[in-house]
């Protein structure tokens, strides 16, 4: 079951993207151009989700276990340091240049668009070699 | 500043769908969706891989039926340059992997939990998406 559930949310997801005009990295891009000519709508997309997702976050906290699963497997990370910061800003230029963060990314290889698959094809390399540096950076 | 292109119902509308997959995605399987980290473990990890394959398959299959059953074509307008494609999938790769998270991970899920880290990280890609859009439109 849990399979199908992954399938379906994840189709889910992707319709929202289309649906908001999230997958058309020019929108995002007006969204980021705050100082010239402003396009608002991605923070209404954001207060969508939000609206939706936060309440069950806080209904199901205290909630032993999920339907399909044997628990909850989710970071409880809370450390705020260099790396968030730093990893975050190097993501933040990614997405201010091309205007395609990792979803509309991956949606928008459904359009066939050989500039997207550039994108993602660089992306998915950017994750190996974060991967690769991993053990150097918990050795220290 | 001008307010242009503005949609927000469209906009609204997409994101409670978001919002609507992290929740089922929460309350059935007990994970937080982040699509960094989904399609990275894909790729480098063995745990939940058909899960992650199946999720990664599901975001390319949503465009694809939202054509196929609003008969509405899905025009995007992206970069033709290989270089800048290159170096911002590279920075998006490395950097929401050292971060933790991207839009839906810590601006989502993340944000959505009260996550303070998740917000100092929203914030901080959001000022510099802006900084590098504000440069990108000065040269």
């Amino acid at each position: 079951m849990s399979k199908i559930i992954s399938l379906v949310c994840g189709i889910i997801f992707g319709i929202g993207l289309t649906v908001s005009e999230m997958i058309d990295p020019a929108k995002v891009l007006g969204f980021l151009n705050i100082f010239i000519d402003w396009d608002p709508s991605l923070a209404f997309v954001m207060i969508g989700a939000l609206i939706i997702s936060s309440p069950f976050f806080h209904l199901f906290k205290n909630n032993k276990k999920p339907i399909f699963a044997k628990s909850f497997n989710y970071t409880t990370n809370k450390e705020i340091n260099k790396k968030l910061i730093i990893g975050s800003s190097l993501f933040g230029a990614g997405w201010g240049l091309a205007g395609l963060c990792p979803g509309p990314a991956i949606a928008s290889l459904a359009l066939l668009n050989i500039n997207s698959a550039t994108f993602v094809v660089a992306m998915f390399v950017g994750f190996y070699l974060a991967k690769l540096s991993e053990p150097t950076t918990h050795a220290r | 500043m001008n307010i242009v292109n503005f949609t927000p119902i469209s906009a609204f509308l997409g994101g409670s769908l978001i919002g609507l997959a992290v929740v089922i995605f929460f309350v059935f399987n007990g994970r937080l969706i982040g699509i960094s980290g989904i399609a990275s473990n894909f790729l480098t990890s063995k745990n939940n891989r058909f899960d992650n394959f199946l999720f990664i398959a599901g975001v390319i299959t949503g465009p694809i039926l939202y054509k196929f059953f609003t008969s509405q074509e899905i025009n995007i307008s992206i970069s033709n340059s290989f270089y800048l494609l290159a170096v911002a999938g590279l920075l998006v790769g490395v950097g929401t992997r050292i971060g933790g998270g991207c839009t839906s991970g810590h601006g989502i899920s993340g944000m959505g939990r009260f996550s303070l880290r998740s917000i100092i990280a929203t914030i901080t890609f959001m000022i510099v998406g802006i900084l590098t859009v504000l440069v990108k439109n000065l040269i």
